[in-house]
């Protein structure tokens, strides 16, 4: 809680900078208070403490919290550009801190309240971050389509909590859950409430067929606010659906299970397969990111006791992978003006460090081992065969194999295709940043037991 | 400790290699190789010649999914481990008058990957197996991408993907299994054996193609063997070697050891669709060898038909096609290194690998004739080299296990004569042209590869016993374990 109360003063901050004008010092300000956020958060380990029945600290938010703002300071870091600009500071910072709130209070909420807010708390800043880019038109197009869209789920989720309300008559999650397992027969629009929360849940996490959104969105908005999606507003937004449906809903599972089996089967494909046909990295990655959502769905659906350490685990390793691949195209996509996968070409000769790093994430992300990614994967694959998926988890080899397939054109083009020879001028602190991504991809790979055994 | 000192060692000097600047790399990386080699000698020189695992090591690695960093070695592994070692040096050494780019990561990856390479003959923990299997698919994909000839971008993929998509399923496999294993499941390597035998002919089946592709993939075994004719032409002269020396033995191993004890009632049953697989391999790819214009391209094909014989001889699961299988494995890594290391003098000298162009080398170069003349004796499995020892085990393994397939098996012993002695007649002998009246004289490095080659071809063609001796009683041991698995 105390996390979460600085958070929120962090964003108030940000605010007052503009009018008591320390706009200089707020960057160093919100790096150190994303530090102490997170030494706060690690103190609430195993209390278990519950907020007047609407969030609860347990050890499962507290290990998603902690690696939200792990991978918010390193996107802090990443995107300073982002807060260059003058005339914006001060609302940048406030809107990505208050995004971080919603984040936080996603993957704590023990009530769908709380759930209802953490997600606006997330999804507002979102709307306008990717817009941001306000002389920019795909920007702008981001930003409306992102706004709709999102207001379209939202109401779907809306709609859902109030139709489980009037079949239980609560919103808070335990009693909910009491009501299922109660043993009375459920009202019928309860089983309507739990599909359209699905549906609204499915939308935040850009899993298909309610994936429309992601390519265009994430393409659209600038890179820094793309990669804070396609990481930290992901991981929160599973987080949040992890809890409500493994828990909750879970007594009701035959309802929504096949729904999500086949979700999850189209996420992979079409995901993937539509990932290869990309020529722009951006897009590329977006749906990359679409496809990684596939493979969190199966544990959701395995729903076992490895389920949250293998989605801790998956959000964690995807998360900084995406980070660093984001991170590069953003660098070379500011040098070359150019976002393509033409754009990598002879990488590995100007900029080797790059290269390698690029190299690092991107074969995380396609699942090679001792790479993190490859033991997401693995967690993953264990948890859905232990729940009986073989079917499953045969797409998800195929779809694995078909994403080895475009993250490995880019490692081509750094390596094979001729550079123009223009080096690529490189700040030091995004270089050793780069370094320490990538030590943490091996270093999370070769020891994934410190952080599957949390949960 | 002395196994985990060989699978570090290569990682720790590739790291330090990548700081290296200057000329002095390559001899740093034979440095760095023959100590490993030194290294794998003294393990020999401590090793029991019994069927016990050796120089055991287990510690805990990912313990909430009952995954351990269990290495070991028995006596198969102990001949893998120095053939890898035996190989890598001369490899090394084979690359020394050639100049790649970027030489120290070159040899970086090649020490990296005999670090994985030693890793998977060591592994008694099933995803720590597969971990090092994955591992050294990396370093080659990069050594070909990087070094490689002509279209090589699309030919190294094709070769990860189709490696990769093997290897996905024998996780598949090994998970299955896992979860099988009774009490806190476990990847240990005896948990799995009896999670496996403890189950039926159906499931056996299933975990026994789940496994064998990965292991016919990396082999090859026909008709997984499409990647490989294009990838060892494309791929640089060492990578070729590092691929058909020693990872092809990566497959062959996996069946003998993890393959055989994982499912013997699934191996049982389909042994004879996966031997006449094989044999059909040899001819057709003995026949694909004969008509072969390129010689890198022959040399492929002539792997595919011996290994071919390989796993036959493994498949016919007794004593003698086993040992068979340990003794060809080595003596096919010898060779093969040599045949290729003789095609890239070749082409170094000529400029060209078509074996209709060359001739007549022999008149200008006898000393290199006479060292082609004993690794081709030795490939063709000529008796008092080393490839007759294996090749006649393997047959007499499969002749006991099914007469008709041995027959046909054999064929590959005649055919392999055709193409062997053929190529050397077209390029050795005859008249003396234009692309041979120049072939310069071989360096003191590139005797000195030759040499060690034939050397080891007629030293272990004349006395084996030394090497049966090492793996022998930890190959009876399996025979007798799968076959008290199957009741007999």
């Amino acid at each position: 809680m105390k996390a979460l109360i600085l958070l929120s003063s962090l964003g108030v901050i940000a605010l007052l900078a503009e009018i008591f004008s320390f706009k200089k010092l707020l960057y160093p300000i919100v790096l150190l208070g994303l530090i102490t956020t997170f030494v706060l958060n690690m103190f609430d380990w195993d209390t278990n403490k519950l907020y007047f029945k609407m969030m609860q600290f347990d050890n499962y938010a507290v290990a998603f919290t902690a690696v939200i703002l792990v991978v918010a300071f390193l996107w802090f870091i990443m995107a300073e550009g982002f807060f260059k600009e003058e005339s914006n500071l001060t609302d940048h910072f406030a809107l990505v801190l208050f995004a971080l709130v919603g984040a936080e209070i996603m993957v704590s909420y023990t009530n769908m309240a709380m759930l209802f807010l953490g997600i606006e708390i997330l999804s507002i800043p979102m709307y306008i971050l990717a817009g941001s880019n306000k002389t920019d038109v795909s920007s702008n197009e981001a930003a409306f389509k992102y706004l709709i869209m999102g207001a379209f789920a939202t109401g779907f989720l809306l709609f859902g909590i109030a139709l489980v309300y009037g079949a239980t008559g609560s919103f808070d999650l335990s009693e909910i859950a009491a009501a299922v397992s109660g043993g009375t027969a459920l009202s019928s629009i309860f089983y309507v409430g739990v599909l359209l929360m699905l549906v609204g849940m499915a939308f935040k996490v850009s899993a298909a067929p309610f994936h429309f959104w992601a390519p265009d969105v994430y393409q659209g908005a600038p890179t820094v606010v793309t990669a804070f999606m396609a990481t930290i507003v992901k991981t929160a937004a599973f987080a949040a659906f992890l809890r409500l449906f493994s828990t909750t809903f879970s007594g009701v599972s035959e309802t929504w299970m096949q729904t999500v089996w086949v979700m999850a089967a189209l996420t992979l494909l079409v995901g993937n397969i539509t990932a290869v046909m990309q020529t722009s990295t951006k897009r590329m990655l977006a749906y990359s990111s679409v496809a990684h959502a596939g493979y969190m769905l199966l544990a959701l659906l395995a729903a076992n006791n490895y389920s949250n350490s293998a989605i801790l685990y998956y959000a964690s390793a995807y998360s900084i992978g995406s980070i660093a691949t984001f991170a590069i195209v953003n660098i070379i996509s500011d040098a070359k003006n150019s976002d393509g996968v033409n754009a990598f070409n002879g990488l590995s000769k100007t900029n080797p460090m790059l290269a390698i790093v690029m190299t690092i994430a991107l074969l995380s992300l396609a699942g090679i081992p001792p790479t993190a990614g490859f033991f997401a994967k693995y967690f993953i694959f264990t948890s859905a065969f232990m729940a009986g998926n073989v079917g499953l988890v045969l797409i998800a080899i195929i779809a694995s194999l078909i994403g080895v397939y475009y993250y490995f054109r880019l490692i081509i083009a750094m390596y094979f295709k001729e550079s123009d020879g223009q080096t690529i001028a490189v700040q030091s602190n995004h270089k050793i940043v780069l370094v320490i991504i990538a030590i943490a991809i091996v270093a999370l790979g070769l020891f994934p037991d410190y952080i599957i055994r949390l949960l | 400790m002395i196994t985990l000192l060989l699978i570090f060692f290569p990682l720790l000097a590739g790291l330090l290699l990548l700081f290296v600047k200057g000329p002095q790399v390559k001899n740093i990386a034979l440095g760095a190789a023959i100590l490993e080699f030194v290294i794998a000698i003294f393990a020999l020189s401590q090793f029991h010649r019994d069927a016990t695992t050796q120089f055991d090591w287990n510690s805990a690695w990912i313990q909430s999914m009952g995954i351990s960093f269990h290495v070991g070695i028995d006596g198969i592994s102990m001949l893998l481990v120095l053939l890898t070692t035996f190989l890598v040096p001369v490899i090394i050494l084979t690359s020394f008058k050639t100049d790649y780019k970027n030489p120290s990561a070159f040899y970086a990856l090649i020490l990296f990957m005999q670090m994985a390479l030693v890793g998977v003959f060591v592994s008694l923990d099933g995803f720590l197996f597969y971990v090092f299997w994955e591992l050294a698919l990396i370093p080659i994909y990069f050594i070909c991408l990087l070094w490689g000839g002509e279209d090589r971008t699309r030919i190294t993929f094709k070769f990860f993907v189709y490696t990769l998509a093997g290897s996905l399923f024998m996780l598949g496999g090994l998970i299955y299994l896992y979860l099988h294993t009774s009490g806190t499941h476990s990847f240990n390597i005896t948990a799995l054996y009896a999670a496996g035998q403890s189950l039926d002919l159906v499931h056996q089946g299933y975990v026994f193609w789940a496994m064998f592709i990965a292991f016919a993939i990396k082999m090859p075994v026909f008709p997984f063997h499409t990647w490989q004719p294009d990838t060892y032409t494309t791929a640089p002269t060492q990578g070729t070697m590092l691929l058909s020396g020693i990872m092809l033995k990566m497959g062959t191993f996996g069946v003998i050891r993890w393959l055989l004890p994982l499912a013997p009632l699934g191996v049982e049953h389909y042994a004879n669709v996966v031997i006449g697989l094989s044999v059909f391999g040899i001819v057709y790819a003995s026949c694909i060898a004969i008509v072969q214009k390129d010689f890198k391209r022959l040399i492929a094909y002539s792997s595919i038909a011996h290994v071919g014989l390989i796993a036959a001889g493994i498949l016919s699961m007794n004593a003698q096609g086993l040992q068979g299988a340990m003794i060809q494995m080595l003596s096919h890594g010898v060779n093969v290194v040599g045949l290729f290391f003789i095609v890239d003098l070749i082409q170094k000298r000529t400029n060209t690998r078509e074996i209709q162009s060359l001739g007549g080398i022999r008149n200008v170069n006898p000393q290199f004739a006479v060292l082609f003349l004993i690794v081709l004796l030795g490939s063709v499995a000529l008796p008092l080299t080393n490839g007759f020892i294996g090749e006649f085990l393997l047959l007499n393994g499969l002749f006991q296990h099914n007469a008709w397939m041995a027959a046909f098996a054999g064929l590959s012993v005649i055919l392999g004569a055709v193409y062997m002695l053929r190529s050397y007649q077209s390029t050795m002998l005859g008249e003396t042209n234009a692309a041979t009246a120049s072939f310069a004289p071989l360096e003191t490095t590139e005797k000195a590869v030759l040499i060690i080659i034939c050397s080891a071809i007629i030293v272990f063609g004349v006395f084996p016993k030394p090497l049966t001796d090492i793996c022998s009683p930890a190959v009876d041991q399996l025979v007798n374990n799968v076959k008290m698995a199957l009741g007999k």
